[in-house]
């Protein structure tokens, strides 16, 4: 399909104004939901997710239960009126590819040996779309974790940078995702730099892809202070700690 | 808990090297660096540090006192839900009754609440629990509240200063469970001022001088002080 958009202006910007090592704006909220044990709401661009964490509990169907450690069932789920022609409701093949390397990714930090047995449950629910949902809900799924209590190695947090019009660009938008070159989403672990998701859409030789990675590696950096931020900020003043 | 002040940390903050100190609850271990595991309070003890969580599930440890509600009665116990990660085991020879075999659920069925103590954690975390003991029973009327069980210590006060002076200026029964459920019997008022006054506890919980002003709300209300 030849497309005649212009992803990358004369002066360097993108479609929605952004430079090429621009983040989109990111808001995270912590606690909004008083029923689960933890839970984060996160608007990042367009994007409108709302995450919740509920346990560690008692693992069921039994046969799923580990006897050495915990499971993480994280479960991805686009609302019918995230997108603009209506989704069919449930769990297809994309949300179920997704909730499974998300589970992976949580599976690696949470300190899962401490709770033999239990079940982790991360539901993760996309609202509104915008391109780069799976960094947005795994983001999202850090903070909620933190703020169940949830003992774990590290925050998570997941960023994306891809190659639209033959550049290598921080966190792809709408247009730039479907009209773009290629979209490599990451997550790692902040404070050692693993990585814990990996997944790549597209063409990339090696020199992009090494840069690529170094940029989302960079963004994930960015994010994950935001994360820190709306963590300590909430507790601090529901806390009251004078 | 000491005056100074209450830092907050998070999940991966280092707290300090494993050279100096010795890291306590909350903490783990990495290259030699001590390790936040969980969002909590910082807390240094005799060259321990320790992180105290401010949200997350209970944790049982052997002879904590827990308020339970039985799950599912099985031929030989009952499955007891205290908050913890799975259910604990409650074996019909740790009750005060004599019970034939299969006959559990004529003495304590789904639903019912019990006081207990915690008295086996194997290390694959199975708990197991009694009801043979004082003040142990099965409980009939009042009221059960939950709170967060890393509250508890608080509700509970300095040798029970805090539950004591609840009882001082309301007339009520109190009984508060480890693992953040508490039990109320009284009249209605009594429980309805009770429950204001614990969730005031509750998120007021790490501020200085709570004591004294849960003291003054009492006493501004108070009816008849014993």
């Amino acid at each position: 399909m030849k497309v005649d958009i212009k992803l990358i202006d004369d002066n360097g910007k993108r479609l929605d104004g952004r430079s090429t090592e621009e983040l989109r704006k990111i808001k995270i909220e912590a606690g909004v939901l008083h029923r689960a044990d933890g839970s984060c709401y996160l608007e990042w661009g367009g994007n409108k997710v709302l995450v919740a964490v509920y346990g560690p509990r008692e693992a069921i169907p039994r046969h799923t239960q580990n006897p050495l450690r915990a499971i993480v069932n994280a479960r991805y789920n686009m609302a019918a009126f995230s997108v603009e022609d209506r989704k069919r409701p449930g769990p297809d093949r994309r949300s179920r590819e997704i909730s499974k390397v998300i589970s992976e990714a949580l599976e690696k930090i949470v300190l899962t040996e401490q709770f033999p047995r239990s079940a982790i449950d991360v539901n993760i629910e996309v609202l509104d779309a915008e391109a780069g949902t799976r960094c947005a809900g795994l983001t999202a799924a850090g903070v909620a974790l933190a703020d169940a209590g949830i003992p774990m190695k590290d925050i998570p947090v997941a960023c994306a940078a891809g190659k639209i019009a033959g550049q290598v660009v921080m966190d792809l938008g709408k247009e730039e995702d479907n009209f773009g070159d290629a979209d490599l989403p990451i997550a790692i672990s902040p404070r050692t730099n693993e990585i814990l998701l990996l997944q790549m859409d597209g063409h990339l030789t090696l020199e992009e892809f090494n840069r690529a990675l170094d940029l989302a590696i960079k963004g994930c950096h960015t994010v994950s202070e935001i994360q820190k931020k709306t963590i300590l900020d909430k507790y601090q003043s529901v806390e009251g700690v004078e | 808990m000491s005056n100074e002040e209450r830092k907050i940390v998070l999940p991966s903050q280092v707290l300090g090297d494993t050279k100096s100190n010795r890291a306590g609850r909350g903490t783990f271990i990495e290259d030699g660096r001590i390790i936040s595991g969980k969002l909590g309070i910082l807390n240094a003890n005799s060259n321990y540090i320790n992180v105290i969580p401010l949200k997350g599930r209970y944790e049982p440890t052997v002879d904590d006192f827990v308020i339970g509600v039985v799950e599912e009665a099985l031929s030989a116990g009952w499955l007891v839900d205290i908050n913890a990660p799975s259910p604990a085991f409650l074996h019909v020879n740790e009750v005060p009754w004599d019970i034939e075999f299969g006959d559990t659920e004529k003495y304590l069925n789904r639903g019912d609440s019990i006081m207990a103590k915690v008295t086996q954690i194997d290390e694959l975390k199975k708990f197991q629990i009694t009801l043979k003991d004082r003040n142990l029973y099965k409980i009939k009327g009042g009221h059960i509240i939950e709170v967060e069980p890393s509250r508890v210590p608080r509700i509970i006060g300095k040798k029970g200063s805090m539950i004591a002076l609840i009882k001082k200026y309301i007339r009520c029964r109190i009984f508060v469970g480890q693992n953040g459920k508490i039990w109320v019997d009284g009249d209605t008022e009594s429980i309805e001022r009770v429950l204001q006054t614990i969730y005031k506890i509750e998120s007021e919980a790490i501020t200085f001088g709570l004591t004294n002003r849960i003291e003054e709300l009492l006493k501004k209300d108070a009816k008849d002080v014993r």
